[in-house]
């Protein structure tokens, strides 16, 4: 059979993988959901869960497609298709690919619309090895660290719950940090950084004040949530609560386009 | 053997479970390869795979790990064996289940929690993968909008939309815990060149355990 990116027969087995993952989605999906009732969670509660849910995913779910149309030109859709629903992210599966062809000898823009058999299978065998790593972890640990959690709690709820909060402020501080990240450009100049533009590593120039656009985008989120929460307060619309979180995210995504524009992205 | 199901707890099913699934989905993902070599014919170049496995593997290995531990904690149990099934784990799967939690007003640690915290993630896994279906299906009337220049900035920009609104919520709430991770957060992503968007996945471990240490600190003082 002869090979090409987007084979057809590549999307079926494709499709076919991503369904067993779907599967098991809607398989712990129907075990919490009745557990949850057992346990006497209010089914508005649930039901306010799934659709807040479904609603703060849309955004995101839309730049992983985004993500697929990146890597398409040179690996085809089928492959960042299964890459991207299942474990990876556009920066992973683009370092992996990239040094999967550096191997081969070759850059990844060499592949758009000339992929062979064997450079495919090789790109997947790194691709896929390089990743599996939380998949088997997570049954190997998350039960020992379950029970180190609820002992935690047992010897002292205080400061079980202190811990708790204190994983998440720990990984929003992270991405609070990311945020600033390329505002030293603002002493430093303007910069050129590589970049993938359909499928082609580019260079793209970013101004000086490139780097304060996603802080303004960040700080513009948190006042819309602040006003979220006060509206809530003043009006007392409870549903306001379960939507804040994709309303902010969304406004705040639509106006990083003028705040763009105005800084120079 | 009925007896045995009926003294399986909730918890203990889903670990069950959530061995089975992850590890039948490792075992088709490894057979990916195997089958599309066969069909086609096609045979690896090992010597690429060695080199590129070599470039690849042991840096994603160890932050594997480290995300691995730093995570379950935050994502429970059920969602746990999804996130790392299904992927994205900081910019969605676990703030879709904070966001759930929060909303919700269950805590994380208790059993309630766990159910929202895994019915949120699968949600967002079917969600997700329903829209990149739907993506992938219309992929060539799509992609002059998907590419186009004036919606770039927009998903550009995902990430501070996203941690902006869910950090002040967190933040607010826990002020006292945050002022020292942000600050270093801060001064290490703003002056150290070498952290660039890219070192945000290896951060976000870093920050988790100076955030546990610092307030373990405040706790013994009696500060929180």
């Amino acid at each position: 059979m002869e090979f090409s990116v987007n084979h057809p027969i590549l999307f079926v087995i494709v499709g076919m993988i991503i369904a067993v993952v779907v599967a098991q989605s809607v398989y712990f999906l129907i075990k919490a959901y009745r557990r949850a009732l057992e346990l006497g969670v209010d089914k508005s509660v649930l039901k306010k869960t799934i659709i807040s849910s479904a609603l703060f995913t849309i955004a995101p779910a839309i730049a992983i497609v985004i993500s697929i149309v990146t890597l398409a030109p040179s690996l085809g859709i089928a492959l960042p298709w299964l890459r991207l629903s299942v474990i990876g992210s556009l920066s992973y599966e683009t370092v992996a690919a990239t040094n999967a062809a550096s191997g081969m000898g070759k850059e990844l823009s060499d592949f758009i619309g000339n992929m062979t058999g064997s450079e495919y299978v090789t790109i997947i065998i790194v691709m896929t090895v390089s990743i599996l790593v939380g998949i088997w972890l997570a049954p190997v640990l998350a039960k020992k660290m379950q029970k180190g959690m609820s002992s935690f709690e047992a010897k002292d709820k205080k400061w079980s719950d202190i811990l708790q909060n204190s994983l998440f402020i720990g990984m929003i501080s992270a991405f609070v940090g990311f945020v600033f990240c390329d505002v030293s450009r603002l002493w430093t100049g303007g910069a050129f950084v590589e970049e993938t533009v359909n499928g082609v590593e580019q260079e793209v120039y970013y101004s000086a004040t490139s780097g304060l656009i996603p802080v303004c985008v960040m700080a513009v989120s948190a006042v819309l949530m602040l006003l979220c929460g006060l509206v809530m307060k003043v009006t007392k619309w409870k549903w306001i609560n379960d939507y804040a979180l994709p309303i902010c995210m969304v406004v705040a995504m639509a106006l990083a386009i003028p705040i763009s524009n105005a800084l120079g992205g | 053997m009925k007896n045995e199901k009926k003294k399986l707890s909730y918890m203990d099913s889903i670990h069950r479970d959530g061995l089975v699934w992850n590890l039948t989905v490792m075992c088709i993902l490894i057979a990916f390869p195997i089958v599309v070599g066969i069909i086609f014919q096609a045979v690896p170049d090992w010597a690429a795979v060695g080199k590129g496995l070599i470039a690849t593997a042991p840096m994603y290995w160890a932050v594997g790990i480290v995300e691995t531990i730093t995570f379950i904690p935050m994502l429970g149990a059920g969602g746990s064996y999804l996130s790392f099934v299904t992927g994205n784990i900081s910019n969605l799967k676990l703030p879709c289940a904070l966001n759930a939690l929060e909303s919700s007003g269950y805590k994380a640690q208790s059993e309630e929690g766990e159910c929202i915290s895994t019915i949120s993630i699968a949600v967002s896994s079917i969600v997700t993968t329903i829209i990149i279906i739907v993506g992938v299906c219309l992929i060539v009337p799509l992609r002059p909008v998907l590419e186009s220049d004036v919606l770039r900035p927009a998903f550009d920009q995902l990430l501070p939309a996203l941690f902006g609104a869910l950090g002040v919520v967190f933040v607010s709430k826990n002020w006292k815990i945050a002022i020292a991770p942000v600050a270093l957060m801060l001064i290490l992503f703003i002056f150290v060149p070498a952290l660039d968007a890219g070192m945000v996945g290896i951060m976000v471990p870093v920050g988790v355990v100076f955030t546990i240490i610092m307030s373990r600190i405040l706790y013994k003082k009696g500060w929180l």
